[in-house]
């Protein structure tokens, strides 16, 4: 009898268990941020935008470049890409900390490579 | 008899504090004393030492604001290194000869007038690297008309130099044919050999958001790492600058054109202001006075001083 007894309340706790968790990991999925996506341009000899804000979590990059393969290199993420003209370059990675992360061309493009550098600033608010 | 006399004549003026003394030898590499340097005067031996100069960074071609005596500044630094009471037995340029441009016949241009005005140095042997604005923009293919390879070696008096090329790349990579060279090129030598090598852009992570680094120059020094007396001098920065990595010590020179701010010390890399009063403020090039038989190098700044 108690095994008989056990195996109703396995199979009660169980029924009643699989939706709740269905139920809950759904409403998790509704819940998670999804990657903010911000769109660059690469032009000798700048960025556009040259600053944009994210908050911490995940971000894709998509990035164009109008004339050259320049770079676009964060050191502080180590996070770096060529970016072949012509075609949009996705960069996704997850940023938790907030603060200021400075960016640059990082492929001698010319005259004013120097100049091409921007920054991406990480807030919460 | 005239090295000495110079050695000795460096060394009085190190101890008065014009020079700095550094020594690839174990890991033992700050500045020495002047007790230090009383002490080694005392017990001077039949070395084989010389001394050679290395100016670096002279944009030939470049105008605005941060130097409005663009046009002169090469041929003054060309007048004082001639003016040197001892000539050095060569002088090394190590990059950024010329500034960019986008014109191919503009680039030999300036590179042509480049060289017209460093023939008149009064030197037997100059030997002459790329940098990123001589040779990035055409992988190099400029500069080899005018001044040769852009990478090679060669031996002075027992120290195997290196000259390295971390520009031509437009990532700002040596490559891995180069470090392969690199690497069996050294492997011909006894590891002790005193080594130095030469390159235009910090083989290290001096300041990346300035783009003050190689990107596989940590592969560089891994090969160089691998001997216990090397020293590196580069260019790039437009000032002096000194950094090891491990025992090896870098040294960066000062610029011909005009100086850039010290390493991470503002939000961007822009040139510091010209001063009309002081209108050679912030440049010079280097005497470098080297003593193979204990890998010590002398470094004695100058600055650009003849009209």
């Amino acid at each position: 009898m108690a095994s008989t007894r056990r195996d109703w309340m396995v199979r009660t706790l169980t029924a009643g268990a699989v939706p709740l968790l269905g139920a809950l990991g759904r409403h998790a999925l509704a819940q998670a941020p999804a990657p903010q996506v911000v769109k660059l341009v690469a032009q000798r000899f700048h960025y556009t935008p040259s600053e944009f804000r994210v908050k911490p979590g995940e971000v894709i990059l998509e990035i164009t470049s109008l004339d050259f393969v320049h770079g676009f290199n964060i050191p502080d993420l180590k996070l770096r890409s060529d970016l072949p003209p012509g075609r949009v370059t996705q960069l996704r990675f997850t940023v938790d900390k907030p603060g200021e992360y400075d960016f640059l061309c990082d492929n001698f493009c010319g005259d004013q490579h120097e100049e091409m550098a921007g920054r991406m600033i990480v807030s919460a608010t | 008899m005239k090295r000495y006399q110079r050695r000795d004549l460096l060394k009085l003026a190190a101890i008065g504090g014009g020079a700095a003394y550094f020594a690839a030898l174990g890991g033992c590499a700050a500045p020495s004393s002047p007790m230090g340097m009383q002490a080694r005067a005392g017990a001077a031996k039949d070395y084989d030492d010389f001394y050679f100069v290395q100016l670096s960074d002279s944009h030939w071609g470049f105008s605005g604001p941060p130097n409005p005596d663009a046009a002169n500044t090469l041929r003054k630094a060309v007048a004082t290194v001639n003016a040197l009471e001892h000539p050095p037995e060569f002088i090394v340029f190590t990059g950024d000869l010329t500034h960019t441009t986008d014109d191919p016949g503009e680039r030999r241009k300036r590179m042509a007038g480049f060289r017209d005005i460093v023939s008149a140095l009064k030197v037997k042997q100059v030997r002459f690297m790329p940098g990123e604005h001589d040779a990035a923009l055409d992988r190099g293919a400029a500069f080899k008309e005018f001044f040769g390879e852009t990478f090679y070696s060669f031996d002075h008096k027992g120290v195997h130099f290196i000259a390295l090329d971390n520009v031509s790349d437009p990532g700002a990579k040596i490559g891995d044919e180069q470090l392969a060279w690199m690497k069996a090129d050294l492997a011909k030598r006894p590891k002790d050999s005193p080594i130095v090598v030469l390159t235009h852009r910090p083989l290290f992570d001096l300041v990346p958001k300035w783009d003050w680094a190689t990107r596989d120059g940590a592969q560089a020094i891994d090969i160089l790492m691998q001997y216990p007396k090397v020293t590196v001098f580069y260019g790039h920065i437009h000032q002096e600058h000194h950094h090891m990595t491990g025992h090896i010590a870098h040294h960066s020179a000062k610029s011909l054109i005009f100086p850039l701010p010290a390493p991470g010390s503002q939000p961007a890399r822009t040139p510091l202001p010209w001063d009309p009063a002081q209108p050679n403020r912030g440049l010079g090039f280097r005497e470098i006075e080297a003593e193979p038989d204990v890998a010590n190098y002398k470094i004695q700044e100058l600055g650009v001083t003849r009209a």
